[in-house]
């Protein structure tokens, strides 16, 4: 193999890698919070990527529907919950933020796609549908069983992944879909061609984490979350609600999915189950992190991503077997040097 | 005057095990009340239900609104605080972040003066505000923990076995500004192992044994009690 070749498998596996490294973020996030394993976080890329292809095609996405039929479902779970104690601000905040929202959002999407819209309101509508939908999901699917235990919480999250994809299907078809460049062009530098696509997905990756790292540094809501994450009982006596944690860390996995999704589908035909296989690349990356390390989640994306592309080159039929078996000898590593652990009660 | 806290006929069980029974008490403003009693009485078992952890049957009603409805984080808006007896801080956080976390519910520019307070009632804190909660000694523990809870603004603040597995020069310490807390407008509910030091500082004083208070009344009063002063003040290592 030359130095080209190489440098070129080294940069597709960056660019993916990079794409990783975001997901596996948001599941070590999402865990650290909620103890959920996010298997849907595969949906969302499927969603953010094929809602993003079908709006720039002048289809109506069948998410946006899905959102206001969530957030319906999320206005009920509210309203049986507070029933004995229902008063006039609560009703209307949960009508508002679930009902109202996703059914403004259904009528702009509907308005918008009949004007073939510009790259950006695409992305921008995308990633609110999806928002909305991960918001809605917490709500609806995790937020009643806060209180269960992990294995509880896995199988919920089993289901909600089946469910999304058999929906991903009826909204998108079977047929995979493209979509357009977030940034077109590209330049060279010496042997290496930038697309400014994969530069795009380096700057938002890069823009994305340096902005989670100030959330969580900085601000009041970015440490409550870190706080759920290190002490649920802890955060609890301190005023924080672990439902509001809960929200936040589905809101920036659903968000981060999204993102993943539109950066990938104009360099990948993506079909409505391809979210599946993407989120499990970023879990093994969370897996190597112990899902709890961010910094060894983030290199473990790029060391899966590299283990990718020289694999798709040298072996292309056992590539995803190649990256999935990273994850025996991590696993062999870590039960050997972790002591046993007991589920943590609430 | 009705009582800040006022606790009626509270039981509190483990699946089938009643681990409290029948239990009434009350706390009133500016006012120290102890509970004392050997290992295993409940009297943490009491305090983890009166927050809302463990659920209560019976009544409870804090400055004049009944709790049940409410969950651990209303009751603490409330001005209801917690320090358990295991502190549940953010050890990998560092001493000023879990200060400013303890005033989530608060306005902003409260939560400054209360840290001030803070600062002032825990001086080394101060010193430590970079110092990640995980590396601090027993003792700045405990005093981070209660100074999280006072970041809160609390009314009442209940603290389960402050001064355990510390030093008796913190202990002391920390009885002090229990004190100070009192002159302060706050009143606590304060659970101890250390019977002598809580009769001497508090108000009111409970002795539970077995889930049952078996008896109340003023703490001078408690601690001159023959029965309580053979279990709890002559020989009180023995039981801890």
């Amino acid at each position: 193999m030359n130095t080209t070749i190489m440098l070129f498998l080294v940069q597709d596996g960056i660019t993916n890698g990079a794409i990783y490294a975001l997901l596996g973020l948001a599941l070590v996030l999402v865990f650290a919070v909620t103890r959920v394993i996010l298997i849907p976080q595969g949906e969302f890329v499927t969603y953010g990527a094929l809602t993003y292809a079908s709006l720039a095609a002048g289809q109506m996405p069948g998410t946006a529907k899905l959102a206001l039929a969530l957030g319906i479902g999320a206005f009920a779970f509210d309203m049986v919950v507070a029933r004995k104690a229902l008063h006039l601000r609560l009703v209307m905040r949960s009508f508002l933020t679930n009902i109202v929202l996703p059914a403004i959002v259904l009528a702009l999407t509907s308005y918008v796609v009949a004007q073939k819209p510009p790259v950006a309101i695409c992305i921008a509508l995308s990633l609110v549908i999806v928002a909305m939908i991960g918001l809605f999901l917490y709500r609806v699917a995790f937020q009643p069983l806060a209180h269960t235990s992990v294995l509880v919480l896995l199988i919920a999250s089993v289901g909600v992944h089946l469910a999304l994809q058999g929906m991903g299907l009826l909204f998108f078809g079977a047929e995979g879909q493209r979509g357009p460049a977030v940034l077109s062009g590209s330049f060279t530098a010496g042997a290496l061609r930038f697309t400014g696509q994969s530069i795009t997905v380096y700057g938002i990756t890069i823009a994305f984490i340096v902005g989670l790292w100030l959330f969580f540094g900085l601000t009041l809501y970015g440490k409550a979350l870190r706080a759920t994450a290190v002490n649920r009982l802890g955060a609890r006596l301190a005023g924080i609600r672990t439902t509001l944690s809960g929200q936040i860390a589905f809101l920036l996995a659903s968000v981060i999915g999204a993102l993943s999704g539109i950066m990938i589908v104009p360099i990948t035909t993506l079909y409505y189950d391809s979210g599946f296989l993407i989120g499990l690349k970023g879990f093994v990356a969370a897996i190597i992190g112990g899902l709890v390390s961010y910094p060894l989640t983030a290199i473990a994306a790029l060391v899966v991503g590299i283990v990718e592309a020289f694999s798709s080159f040298y072996a292309s039929n056992y590539k995803e077997v190649i990256v999935f078996m990273l994850l025996i000898p991590v696993l062999l590593l870590r039960s050997l040097a972790a002591p046993a652990v007991e589920e943590e009660k609430d | 005057m009705s009582a800040l806290l006022s606790v009626a006929d509270a039981h509190v069980a483990y699946g089938k095990v009643e681990a409290v029974r029948s239990v009434s008490l009350e706390v009133g403003a500016n006012q120290i009340v102890t509970i004392v009693g050997a290992n295993g009485a409940g009297k943490t078992t009491l305090l983890s239900a009166i927050i809302g952890i463990l659920p209560l049957k019976g009544r409870v009603t804090f400055a004049g609104q009944d709790l049940a409805r409410l969950d651990i984080e209303d009751r603490v808006a409330m001005g209801l605080g917690l320090v358990p007896e295991h502190r549940e801080l953010f050890v990998t956080m560092n001493v000023e972040d879990n200060l400013e976390l303890g005033a989530f519910r608060i306005e902003k520019r409260k939560a400054k003066a209360s840290m001030e307070h803070v600062y002032t009632l825990f001086p080394r804190l101060k010193e430590r505000r970079k110092q990640l909660a995980g590396t601090l000694s027993g003792g700045e523990q405990q005093m981070l923990a209660m100074g999280r809870a006072l970041m809160g603004a609390p009314k009442l603040l209940m603290l389960d076995e402050p001064s355990l597995g510390l030093a008796p020069i913190i202990v002391a310490d920390i009885f002090r500004i229990v004190g100070e807390l009192r002159a302060a407008g706050v009143s606590v509910l304060l659970v101890e192992q250390n019977a002598q030091a809580a009769l001497k500082i508090a108000d009111q004083a409970y002795v539970m044994e077995l889930g049952e208070f078996v008896l109340s009344g003023k703490a001078s009063d408690v601690a001159a009690n023959e029965r309580v002063a053979a279990s709890y003040l002559g020989f009180q290592h023995e039981g801890a």
